[in-house]
């Protein structure tokens, strides 16, 4: 895959946020945000709902767009003037926590449309790859349905191969599980770890603390648009800084 | 409609319903005297000459009527959904041919035309329609995207557009096309001036008819396909228009099925379709009633197999969507 256009330069840091701030009319969702990612790190974002989470990661990929501050992605600034925003969004990958897959399109399409249509990749190579993505995300047998005939589990997971199909530099999770079953949220976290043990970079918003545990370098907390307190893992869980974070964890860890 | 799952008893089956509806069917057929019409010569044997059986007269039509109304009813009652749906339609069928019938119609006068009529006729309002539908389904593309740009030029061009063209009648709007263009020096045939008439009008409607589909597709689906780098015009067409479609399609076919008749508007500027045909081939012989017919019928039944058709492709794309 030498011929894939690698717009964002193999630098060590993968995005940097320096005094990031986002208004919604009069209400400020981010303020004041510093975040660097480096490359193959994985940070978890988590908050109370409402936080400025997902606009964090939203502002990423500029679906959102950010009013003060600056968003370097591989070294390219996140602009409204920017020529090339979709080459940069080609290697972002983002799950979102509705899927969104394309309901008019196969698995397999779903999985193929990115290369084929942007990526310049011929459909049959387009297709070798998507197969080898369902295979990792372990659904290639569902490759000729339609997403509504998958289950919420497997519809994230076939959203997560289309992601890694066009080979992305970095992948924003946004609450990738919340609207699955019980279930079917082992499935898709199993998947996620995988991911991140083969050393992609991630960043997730998510309340699977399980999953911060498990695989996080970075556990970001933020409340009403403000990093309230980042650590490691350990540290965050078992000493927290701010009475905000305490409560915060105990009212999702005590259940 | 929902339809409940506990069947009470039916209405028509109750005497004092039955009595009441007697009464009120009594006075319809009573308030409008029809012992003038082909009823009362009907009863001719029992009410003497039908003008001057005065009130007696009346109230025997409006009675006989009354109870042959009432007492089909109760019949039809006794049968299945699918038999009573026939049954009504074959029914209002023959009242309706009756009707032409009184016309004391010369057949042999349409049989010689008639062929005329849907080689010509036909073919041209067929033809005009479809090209219209085609170019107002393009327009509406266009217009429906400049309604959701963020670009005041094309937003203002698209809403003055269809805030005109909804707002005038479609009969004008085929004068001032074929008779204002060559006003500024633009001489146009009377199709052409036809179709483009058609086409802006309901490319007006259908505007609103596309933007509403395009709308429709959840924002995710918009996200989803920017978030992977697609431009806006391949997101339009290969992710947004695809699920808009099947929402577009239904409505669309009412506007065709629309456009067909409103197509007899352009008879006015002379083009030879069936309306045009209908009006001008009788008048030399005094049988205009013929044509009106004829054409009534070949539009009614173009329209019947429209929405047969329509009714197939919803049922295509309800099949798809389920997938």
């Amino acid at each position: 895959m030498s011929n894939v256009n690698q717009k964002i330069a193999p630098d060590d840091l993968v995005i940097s946020m320096q005094g990031v701030s986002k208004w919604f009319g009069a209400f400020q969702a981010l303020n004041d945000i510093n975040l660097s990612v480096k490359q193959g790190e994985r940070i978890v974002i988590c908050g109370p709902s409402g936080s400025g989470k997902s606009t964090l990661i939203r502002c990423l990929n500029r679906l959102e767009a950010h009013q003060k501050g600056k968003i370097l992605i591989g070294g390219i600034e996140m602009h409204q003037k920017m020529k090339n925003i979709d080459k940069v969004r080609q290697d972002i990958g983002m799950v979102f926590q509705h899927f969104n897959l394309y309901p008019h399109m196969t698995v397999l399409e779903n999985c193929m449309a990115g290369p084929n249509w942007v990526r310049g990749v011929s459909k049959s190579d387009a297709k070798d790859r998507a197969m080898a993505m369902l295979e990792r995300v372990k659904i290639p047998e569902q490759a000729d349905k339609y997403p509504s005939q998958l289950s919420g589990g497997q519809q994230q997971r076939v959203a997560i191969a289309r992601s890694l199909c066009m080979q992305p530099k970095v992948m924003l999770f946004d609450e990738p599980t919340s609207a699955l079953d019980p279930e079917m949220v082992a499935e898709v976290l199993e998947t996620m770890v995988e991911l991140a043990e083969s050393g992609m970079t991630m960043i997730c918003v998510t309340h699977e603390m399980g999953f911060a545990r498990k695989v996080g370098d970075l556990v970001v907390f933020m409340d009403e648009g403000q990093i309230v307190e980042r650590n490691n893992p350990t540290d965050f869980f078992e000493n927290p800084q701010s009475d905000r974070t305490k409560l915060f964890l105990s009212q999702i860890l005590s259940h | 409609m929902y339809a409940d799952n506990v069947i009470g008893d039916k209405l028509i089956h109750k005497p004092k319903f039955i009595l009441g509806l007697l009464a009120v069917a009594f006075l319809a057929f009573f308030t409008f005297n029809l012992a003038g019409t082909m009823f009362g010569e009907f009863l001719r044997p029992v009410i003497g000459e039908p003008k001057e059986s005065g009130l007696y007269g009346r109230s025997a039509v409006a009675l006989v009527l009354a109870v042959l109304f009432v007492g089909n009813l109760f019949l039809i009652s006794f049968a299945n959904i699918k038999v009573q749906v026939a049954i009504v339609w074959i029914e209002l069928l023959l009242l309706f041919l009756a009707f032409f019938y009184s016309f004391n119609l010369k057949f042999s006068f349409i049989q010689s035309k008639i062929g005329f009529m849907i080689t010509q006729g036909l073919f041209t309002t067929l033809y005009i329609s479809a090209v219209s539908i085609a170019i107002a389904s393009l327009i509406a593309i266009v217009g429906a995207v400049a309604k959701l740009s963020n670009n005041g030029f094309a937003y203002g061009i698209a809403s003055f557009y269809t805030s005109l063209f909804r707002g005038l009648p479609l009969l004008m709007q085929v004068f001032l096309i074929y008779m204002g263009l060559p006003q500024i020096g633009y001489v146009i045939d009377a199709v052409p001036a036809g179709i483009i008439a058609l086409s802006l009008c309901y490319g007006a409607y259908m505007t609103e008819i596309f933007r509403a589909g395009i709308q429709s597709v959840p924002r995710g689906q918009w996200e989803a396909s920017r978030s992977q780098g697609f431009k806006f015009g391949l997101t339009m067409r290969r992710i947004i228009l695809p699920q808009a479609i099947p929402l577009i399609i239904p409505p669309t076919g009412n506007q065709f099925i629309a456009m067909l008749k409103d197509s007899s508007l352009v008879s006015v500027i002379g083009v030879w379709e069936l309306m045009f045909l209908a009006r001008t081939l009788g008048q030399k012989e005094f049988r205009q009633m013929e044509m009106l017919i004829t054409a009534a019928f070949i539009y009614w039944g173009m329209t019947m197999v429209l929405e047969v058709i329509q009714s197939r492709i919803e049922k295509h794309y309800r099949k798809k969507g389920q997938q």
